[in-house]
């Protein structure tokens, strides 16, 4: 359980997240949406210790992430964020293992070399997994930093913006994964995301935002509401019930 | 050919060059000539060692191929410590006497400063790496400037006193701090022994690293002061080089087609020593003395960095 309380930040004196609290379910898929700059991504990077929050108590489990040992934390909470550009010559494979570090510290045993196998196959990355990442598409790229985050082997997983670059093939794939990871390893993974629909399909719950503020928050069906969307987006966004799912015209 | 062929092939290259150094036209007074040749052979190893390290290190924690201590004006700061404890305490003061206590009080300020630059690097969320370079840029400019406003200040005789233990370049070693720098060299890698696991998992970027349980400010504070004090070494025994770590560190990468700290360190020390063992035997030998390698250096090293910010620019 990942519990937010009464957090704050801002940047040079523009607030971008005021007043924050959550708690997020262990064992489901949380998504986050919102229109740009709500502050989706500066939430979730303070929940992953990469930015430092203002103001406020976060705690995973029950232990505050500034008193736990950053690579205690590693074994627990991985992320990956939207904009990865690394200029390094590594394979995908290299990449890959890097997720084994918080375990191996740079020395990969026998163990570690299953997950980064385990890891590759899961992504379907076997074929390109000597490939050098400035080689591969965008979509191959991000579906390698994910792999590298299913090696770090973590109960709680937080992707910014995974879908990023990614066709619709390649789309379904990363979020039936997820489902699959919460579903068979009883992970718990928190998304930014923009596409409502992915969320109302994919996502056990959501967390709504608009400008640093939480709006709405519970179950994927009752967020996924004409009123609730119309208060986030500004926007008139019509829903159809097909086969179950809730799917939203806002074209 | 692998990069630990490739790093084999650079040993054998760096050690033939120092033997050919050391013993090319040894005639006359070998007791005399062999030991003050084998010092000079010392001096340049451990410099080109300590800038080869020091620049791959700061390219690592800045993650970029561009910006270097020397492009940052670190060295430029080196010599403006010791002009500015020579303004102040003058040239005959036990500080400026004895080199050892003097090299001992430079690079604690230098460890100072680098803990100002982990301030101003490292403090804000985001960094930018042409700020970075024009920040650098204007600093060097600034610690020469104010460096050379000083000793025109200074007395010129205690001037002229001091500038001959101070301004070291290859051709004028100096020699009364080789020792001390070899065991603060090996210190210095004994100490970075826990933070070199750390180096691979840095260049993948801070979000990376810290999600893989970096402790990262403190692991950056720290390599930034080894930084500090490698370069202060290079600068104190054969004077500033600003292209050589960029050019060293680069052909490192290129050549042994790597990202593993542990070549690419080994690497850029090699290279490093050959091309300045190579370069200092082409300038006594074949210049004789016409030039120096300082010269030589900083116009490839130039020209490559040149090339370099346009490749950067062209892939941005």
């Amino acid at each position: 359980m990942v519990d937010i309380k009464n957090v704050f930040k801002s940047f040079n004196q523009k607030k971008v997240i005021e007043d924050v609290s959550l708690t997020i379910e262990k064992g489901k898929i949380t998504s986050f949406i919102g229109p740009n700059g709500a502050g989706k991504s500066t939430l979730i990077s303070m929940v992953s210790r990469l930015i430092a929050k203002d103001n406020g108590d976060i705690s995973i489990d029950g232990k505050d992430i500034m008193q736990t040992k950053s690579n205690e934390l590693a074994k627990k909470i991985s992320i990956l964020k939207q904009s990865n550009s690394i200029n390094l010559k590594l394979t995908v494979r290299e990449l890959v293992s890097f997720g084994r570090f918080p375990y191996s510290q740079g020395k990969l045993n026998d163990y570690d070399w299953e997950k980064v196998d385990e890891a590759i196959d899961y992504m379907e990355l076997r074929d390109m997994q000597d490939k050098f990442l400035d080689q591969l598409s965008g979509g191959q790229r991000q579906r390698a930093h994910i792999a590298m985050v299913i090696a770090q082997d973590t109960e709680y997983i937080l992707l910014d913006e995974p879908l990023n670059n990614l066709d619709m093939r390649h789309s379904v794939q990363i979020m039936k994964t997820l489902r699959n990871l919460v579903d068979e390893l009883g992970k718990t993974v928190l998304i930014v995301i923009h596409d409502i629909n992915f969320a109302s399909c994919y996502s056990d719950n959501i967390v709504a935002l608009k400008d640093g503020k939480v709006v709405k928050q519970g179950r994927a069906c009752d967020v996924i509401d004409k009123c609730v969307l119309k208060d986030i987006y500004d926007m008139d966004i019509d829903i159809k019930d097909i086969d179950n799912k809730r799917i939203c015209v806002y074209f | 050919m692998g990069y630990k062929q490739k790093t084999i092939i650079l040993t054998l290259i760096a050690i033939l060059l120092t033997l050919l150094y050391i013993f090319y036209d040894l005639t006359g007074n070998i007791g005399y000539i062999l030991p003050r040749r084998i010092i000079k052979v010392v001096a340049i190893l451990l410099t080109g060692a300590a800038i080869g390290f020091a620049t791959t290190i700061f390219m690592t924690i800045t993650n970029n191929r561009i910006l270097t201590p020397s492009v940052l004006g670190l060295d430029s700061l080196y010599l403006l410590i010791q002009t500015a404890i020579i303004f102040v305490v003058g040239a005959n003061s036990l500080v400026m006497m004895n080199s050892h206590v003097n090299y001992l009080v430079s690079i604690g300020g230098m460890v100072v400063f680098s803990l100002l630059l982990y301030r101003l690097l490292f403090s804000s969320e985001q960094n930018n790496i042409y700020f970075l370079l024009l920040v650098g840029m204007i600093l060097g400019t600034f610690f020469s400037s104010i460096t050379s406003f000083m000793q025109v200040l200074i007395d010129p005789n205690e001037f002229m006193v001091a500038q001959d233990r101070m301004f070291a370049s290859v051709n004028n070693v100096n020699t009364d701090l080789v020792y001390i720098s070899v065991v603060l060299f090996v210190l210095l890698l004994v100490y970075m022994m826990r933070y070199y696991k750390y180096l691979d998992v840095l260049a993948l970027g801070k979000d990376n690293a810290v999600n893989l349980g970096v402790p990262y400010g403190r692991v950056v504070k720290h390599l930034l002061v080894i930084v500090a004090v490698f370069i202060s070494m290079a600068t104190a025994l054969v004077g500033p080089m600003t292209f050589l770590g960029l050019l060293v560190v680069n052909l490192a990468y290129e050549f042994l087609k790597t990202f593993r700290h542990f070549y690419i360190l080994i690497g850029s020390m090699l290279i490093s020593i050959i091309a300045l063992i190579g370069g200092q035997f082409i300038v006594e030998e074949v210049f004789t003395f016409k030039t120096t390698i300082s010269v030589i250096i900083n116009f490839i090293g130039g020209i490559y960095f040149i090339y370099l910010l346009l490749k950067e620019n062209k892939s941005w």
